[in-house]
């Protein structure tokens, strides 16, 4: 009980200080904000990684915060509130619930902050100023035309291993990749996943390798003649590759993906995946913060959709589907120059 | 007090089978696939990693305690191990026996600050699943660890029964349950843990020391996460640091629906592995049945709360 005061002075004065610290940075440089969905998926890592940099180059300081787990609205309805407080006049946001976020966002734009979303959309998607992201639907139809040039006219005995349901993104990649192979297919704004009668299962990998994994032995399990297999992102790939391995299958099986990490490019220089749709977390973090830079400069905002660009990286380059090889690949993962 | 396991109500003891055996029949006739051996041998390999954290978890709820930190304790420890083995280039062994002695030392935290500071095992868990989580991510980079050496896998190698291809991983799971069913049932350290659990102060006055049991539990239960670890890594083939975020609440969940009560000194270990079947039947039924994933978390949710009321309503039956 003693302890007690002590503590609360501290507290305190560690919150004193952390005020000062944000304050100082707010007379001297712009402070541009960075919400992720966590701070630990690698993907969102490097993000950051790209946001800083180019914020260190553009004299602006960049404060990130993200909430806990992916699906986590509540802590990144925080996040924005301290950034705010923080004297953020630009948050950049990766939306984890698309539609939850929106009133926090509206908050902030009557603050005069300007919100730009990176690497999935609002919904709406006007909800944000602007929205920096990868076009996953191309992305999937990118991974779909490779998957049908390389089937060479094999009947197709397709497993999906999908991210959870409902999630836009895990949708457009999903229906993107039937629509590349020819397949019947929802379009880009739908969040239901087609299933075609070449489909043969559809288990949710929430992109994780462990359960990727057991989807896929489960699949296996339901249809041992599985010849091409979808994965939403390279862990689950890696782990889909693991339960065909075990099953002696990993020859005559193909797994496509999309990410483009560089963990995922060594997959596909291993011929664990055959091909991947690369995206770029980098470009997106790094134009987020030079808008957000001019806006505090010039106070003119950046508005409407800009597509961050995505690269199809196979190892084995098939006719007439333009693909990029695993060095360039290796050059570019995830953004990096 | 050796009478303690064999008063349990049937209903406690037999409803996790009961449960099981209806899962089963159920998915038979929805899918031809999955009654064979094959099938049920994959279900086996699929639940291991969270059936060896659950043993841990099972003597920690007998003693009246919970584990909160489990999982990620796992995970911590797969990192460890891959980590010496790909990045500073030790042996296979020497690699595991390391991770093993992380995942203890976080039992005998938990354990000493239990015992000696008397604090809840809910909040001192709590407190160390964050730590096990944040060493996790500072660790690895939040990286995914692969190129591990082969004997680092070797658990997830499979051998041949007849036509069926059965794990190493998921054999050494079975082993662990007997063994921990026979301490359990026919040693005095075992008989100490259900002591323990059901009166902890009329089993201090009987002349047995509480705290080196439920120290020991801790430890012990550092040790089933360490081996669960090595399962995980084995499976997977690779330290993966986002490892052990669902394995802790689905260990805890395999343990009450195998029908230990979570206030502690009642329940029979094999019913935990029975817990631990329920989880990965539907998940495997319900993708044979081409079902979205959510129904096997909404089942298994309604599953805990008959399984928790089961043993609350037993209780009042036996007073």
């Amino acid at each position: 009980m003693q302890r007690t005061p002590a503590f609360a002075l501290s507290a305190l004065a560690l919150t004193g200080a952390l005020a000062c610290g944000l304050a100082q940075a707010q007379a001297s440089e712009p402070v541009i904000g960075l919400i992720t969905k966590t701070e630990t998926n690698p993907f969102f890592v490097k993000m950051k990684e790209g946001a800083t940099a180019e914020a260190k180059k553009l004299g602006a300081k960049l404060v990130s915060a993200a909430g806990k787990t992916d699906g986590d609205n509540a802590g990144q309805v925080t996040a924005m509130e301290n950034l705010i407080a923080a004297g953020a006049k630009t948050i950049l946001i990766t939306p984890s619930d698309a539609k939850a976020i929106v009133p926090a966002i509206k908050k902030a734009q009557a603050k005069g902050v300007m919100v730009i979303a990176l690497d999935s959309p609002t919904e709406p998607m006007e909800a944000t100023d602007a929205l920096f992201a990868t076009d996953n639907y191309k992305a999937g139809e990118l991974i779909g035309q490779y998957a049908k040039a390389a089937a060479a006219g094999k009947k197709p005995v397709i497993a999906t291993l999908d991210l959870f349901p409902g999630h836009p993104v895990g949708a457009q990649r999903h229906n993107g990749f039937l629509k590349g192979f020819g397949l019947q297919a929802n379009d880009a704004k739908s969040n239901e996943l087609s299933r075609p009668a070449e489909v043969v299962c559809m288990a949710d990998s929430f992109g994780d390798r462990a359960k990727g994994q057991t989807g896929m032995e489960n699949c296996l399990q339901k249809n041992p003649d599985i010849n091409i297999v979808y994965t939403i992102n390279e862990p689950a790939a890696a782990g889909a590759y693991n339960a065909l391995k075990a099953a002696g299958k990993e020859k005559n099986v193909l797994i496509v993906s999309v990410d483009g990490g560089c963990a995922g490019i060594a997959d596909v220089g291993k011929g664990v995946i055959a091909a991947t749709s690369q995206q770029y977390p980098l470009r997106m973090a790094a134009m987020g913060v030079a808008a957000g830079v001019e806006y505090a400069k010039t106070g003119k905002k950046v508005s409407g959709y800009t597509d961050t660009g995505v690269t199809l990286i196979a190892a084995k380059p098939m006719a007439g589907v333009d693909s990029k090889d695993v060095k360039t690949g290796t050059d570019l993962c995830w953004g990096a120059k | 007090m050796s009478s303690t396991a064999s008063k349990l109500p049937p209903l406690a003891t037999l409803g996790p089978f009961i449960a099981l055996i209806l899962a089963c029949a159920f998915f038979a006739t929805q899918s031809e696939r999955f009654l064979s051996a094959q099938n049920f041998a994959l279900i086996l390999q699929q639940v291991m990693v969270v059936a060896v954290i659950a043993i841990g978890q099972t003597l920690v709820i007998l003693t009246a305690g919970i584990d909160l930190s489990c999982g990620m304790v796992m995970a911590l420890g797969g990192i460890v191990m891959t980590k010496m083995a790909a990045d500073y280039g030790f042996s296979a062994p020497v690699a595991i026996a390391c991770g093993m002695a992380v995942t203890m030392l976080f039992g005998l935290v938990n354990g000493l600050l239990v015992t000696k500071i008397k604090l809840p095992p809910f909040i001192v868990t709590l407190g160390t699943l964050n730590i096990a989580f944040a060493a996790t991510q500072l660790y690895s980079g939040a990286q995914t660890i692969t190129d591990i050496p082969a004997g680092m896998t070797a658990l997830g190698n499979t051998f041949q029964l007849g036509q069926t291809a059965i794990v190493w991983g998921a054999v050494l799971m079975l082993v662990l349950y007997l063994v921990t069913w026979f301490a359990l049932r026919e040693t005095a350290p075992g008989r100490h843990v259900y002591a323990v659990g059901n009166s902890p102060e009329a089993t201090r006055l009987t002349g047995i020391a509480t705290d080196k049991v439920l120290l020991g539990v801790y430890v012990l239960a550092g040790l089933f996460y360490g081996i669960a670890s090595l399962l995980s890594v084995a499976r997977t083939g690779a330290g993966d640091p986002n490892a052990g975020q669902t394995e802790n609440l689905d260990a805890i969940s395999a343990v009450v629906l195998g029908g230990t009560s979570l206030f502690g000194g009642r329940g029979v270990i094999l019913g935990t592995l029975v817990g631990a079947l329920i989880v990965g039947v539907f998940r495997n039924g319900l993708t044979l049945m081409g079902v979205s994933s959510v129904y096997q978390i909404l089942v298994t949710g309604i599953l805990v709360i008959l399984a928790v009321a089961t043993d609350q309503l037993s209780r009042k039956g036996v007073r």
